[in-house]
């Protein structure tokens, strides 16, 4: 049996994919895009109504856009979800074990040392590349300090590893001032310049991930209730924490590497799930990842649109919708979070 | 509390006091005129030179280029980090952006060159004694003209900044000139500052540039944006068809023809279809010295060239 939240969830995705691709700094009308959609199917005798140049925009630059923003709010908020599970703590976001460190770092290597012109697919390895080894390198901190105390030191080793990535990157940044620019623009992120190209460099990772992390819902009800009791109830509590850690961050990796940093939504989209609909992680997983995916692409809408024909950094948008509404919903429901 | 005004007049009488009549008021004109003692309009107001400059700190790329070019390179004796033109200047790790009035100090300067901004610098070298030319950043070429006549003759060389502005202007007509006749009038210009498609409006000096060839500028439409310098979309630069694309990260990101072109979408741009795709240098284009020339004829070039 499929619960109604299914259908509204499923329903919310469609309509922000739908708006994501008729809504749009240049003003091509619905029916020509429809006709235009209708034409590129094959056995069907319609002519594409759209110039050269819209339809570019449309099947080039719209689409490939909503549908990497779609990738990468689907797995931020799944990601942080997971991480606000095996970590028990509701501040806990995707970023939070130097991911964003890490990728930083690997960015700016290619970004400074690398080879002409190789910044289309060496920039989005390193950064994955960073980004898991700044986890790895958390979590082996971590581990090697006890196991009694694990979330807590993880939570520490990975601030470690963050703090030291990052002055890293700040150094190299500093000796090549010349890269400035391209770091810093890599930095502040969003979706500007996604092509096909990257949807399919991380539709796999995130994939993969999400199927894992959905599997795994369960057990993060479980491992909610405390270790000793997850234990108790038959849980290999540090084998699913380590799938689930791995699972979230090479999904995360791999949303950073062609996305760079975007804030607030792998924090605001589980809590808002929570909060509004259930606190069971079987809920909150896949909600998650669907209004992820939704809030993402609604708030790259409003960025790319409402400055026309500039555009917002999506950052701001991500925080400037999302943080008054979480407040919202905070003081409209009796849960805590 | 000092009323300013009643601080700046005392701060002028002991300046007058210390280094002698600066205006010399009522005096008969000598020929030839003394070049020293010389004031200058600054941003910080008046500022009087008592003498040639021979140890003088710039913490600006631009005000570097237009010290050597009026030829007061040899009385310079450090510029900032950023500095990197031409290669003779005496490059330090001095910072323009963050000044620091100390490091400054440990040069020994008679008059450091700047531009507004780097919070109280000012302040704190006045208080070093050491004497200070804030000149504003230029919006148009009229401007840039006006700040190397002003370098030339705080420095002590005004016939050789008026020369340099002379030649310039010529030329800058001439390369216009030129353009205009074969109709580039109604053509569209794209000038992109980073991967991410900020770019420049025609309130900018790079925008005044394009303004004089008559082209119309992309990013004008977005100019509700506020700075000058907005992101555009990269749907409205499709739509917007530009017939000329100006690469000013071509340094810092390593853009080019075959970059732009591999973009998805952007086939369809005249500009890239017609190969009007220039390579400009990041540093040229964001400042305001006398290279700009050579920037201007690579456009008029461009523009010259049939589609």
């Amino acid at each position: 049996m499929t619960p109604p939240w299914a259908f509204a969830a499923l329903g919310a995705v469609l309509v922000a994919l739908v708006a994501g691709v008729l809504i749009g700094p240049v003003d091509i009308g619905v029916g020509a895009i429809l006709r235009s959609a209708l034409a590129r199917l094959p056995l069907l005798d319609v002519d594409s109504p759209l110039t050269a140049a819209e339809d570019a925009i449309v099947w080039e630059l719209r689409l490939p856009r909503v549908v990497l923003g779609a990738l990468v709010g689907a797995m931020l908020a799944l990601a942080g979800a997971t991480y606000q599970g095996v970590f028990r703590n509701p501040l806990a976001d995707p970023y939070l074990l130097g991911v964003a460190a890490g990728a930083g770092l690997g960015a700016t290597v290619v970004i400074s040392y690398g080879p002409i012109g190789a910044d289309g697919y060496l920039l989005p390895l390193a950064a994955f590349a960073g980004a898991v080894l700044a986890v790895a390198g958390a979590y082996v901190i971590g581990r090697s300090l006890g196991g009694e105390r694990t979330t807590a030191t993880l939570i520490l080793a990975g601030v470690t590893v963050a703090a030291f990535l990052t002055a890293v990157q700040t150094f190299v940044q500093q000796q090549n001032s010349q890269t400035l620019n391209e770091v810093y623009s890599w930095l502040l992120g969003g979706l500007t310049t996604g092509g096909w190209r990257e949807v399919a460099l991380i539709a796999p990772y995130v994939g993969f991930s999400s199927a894992v992390l959905l599997l795994h819902r369960r057990a993060l009800d479980v491992l909610a209730v405390g270790d000793d009791e997850a234990r108790s109830l038959g849980l290999d509590v540090t084998r699913t924490r380590l799938v689930l850690v791995g699972c979230a961050t090479l999904g995360t990796a791999a949303a950073v590497s062609v996305s760079g940093l975007i804030g607030f939504v792998g924090i605001v989209v589980p809590h808002l799930v929570r909060l509004a609909v259930a606190p069971s992680f079987r809920v909150i997983l896949p909600l998650s990842l669907a209004l992820g995916a939704a809030f993402l692409v609604l708030a790259d809408v409003v960025a790319r649109t409402v400055l026309a024909p500039a555009e917002l950094p999506i950052g701001v948008v991500t925080a400037f919708i999302g943080a008054p509404f979480f407040a919202f919903v905070l003081r409209t429901t009796r849960h805590t979070p | 509390m000092v009323h300013p005004k009643l601080l700046a007049a005392a701060l002028a009488a002991t300046l007058t006091g210390l280094f002698g009549s600066a205006a010399a008021p009522g005096r008969p004109l000598a020929t030839p005129k003394p070049l020293f003692p010389v004031t200058i309009e600054a941003a910080n107001g008046r500022v009087t030179i008592p003498r040639r400059p021979t140890r003088i700190v710039s913490l600006s790329a631009t005000l570097t280029e237009n010290l050597f070019a009026v030829g007061a390179g040899k009385q310079v004796v450090a510029v900032d980090e950023r500095s990197n033109y031409p290669k003779s200047a005496p490059r330090t790790k001095l910072s323009g952006f963050q000044p620091n009035a100390e490091a400054i100090a440990g040069y020994q300067p008679d008059l450091v060159f700047l531009h507004p901004g780097g919070g109280e610098i000012v302040t704190q070298l006045r208080s070093l004694g050491i004497r200070v030319l804030q000149l504003p950043a230029a919006v148009n070429l009229s401007q840039a003209y006006r700040e190397i006549v002003q370098v030339g003759r705080a420095t002590g060389h005004p016939r050789v900044a008026q020369g340099v502005v002379r030649s310039m202007r010529s030329r800058v007509n001439a390369s216009v000139t030129s353009a205009k006749r074969s109709g580039s009038g109604r053509l569209a210009v794209y000038h992109e500052l980073t991967t991410d498609y900020y770019s420049a409006t025609s309130r900018t000096f790079i925008g005044q540039v394009y303004k004089l060839f008559g082209l119309q500028n992309i990013a004008d439409g977005a100019s509700g944006a506020g700075t000058g310098y907005p992101k555009l979309s990269g749907e409205h630069i499709i739509a917007s068809n530009p017939d000329l694309i100006v690469l000013a990260d071509s340094k810092c990101c390593r853009q080019s023809y075959a970059t732009v072109a591999a973009r998805p979408g952007w086939q369809t741009i005249k500009a890239v279809r017609n190969r009007r795709v220039i390579r400009a240098d990041d540093d040229v284009v964001s400042r305001w010295g006398p290279r700009i020339v050579g920037f201007v004829r690579t456009v008029a070039a461009a523009l010259r060239s049939a589609p």
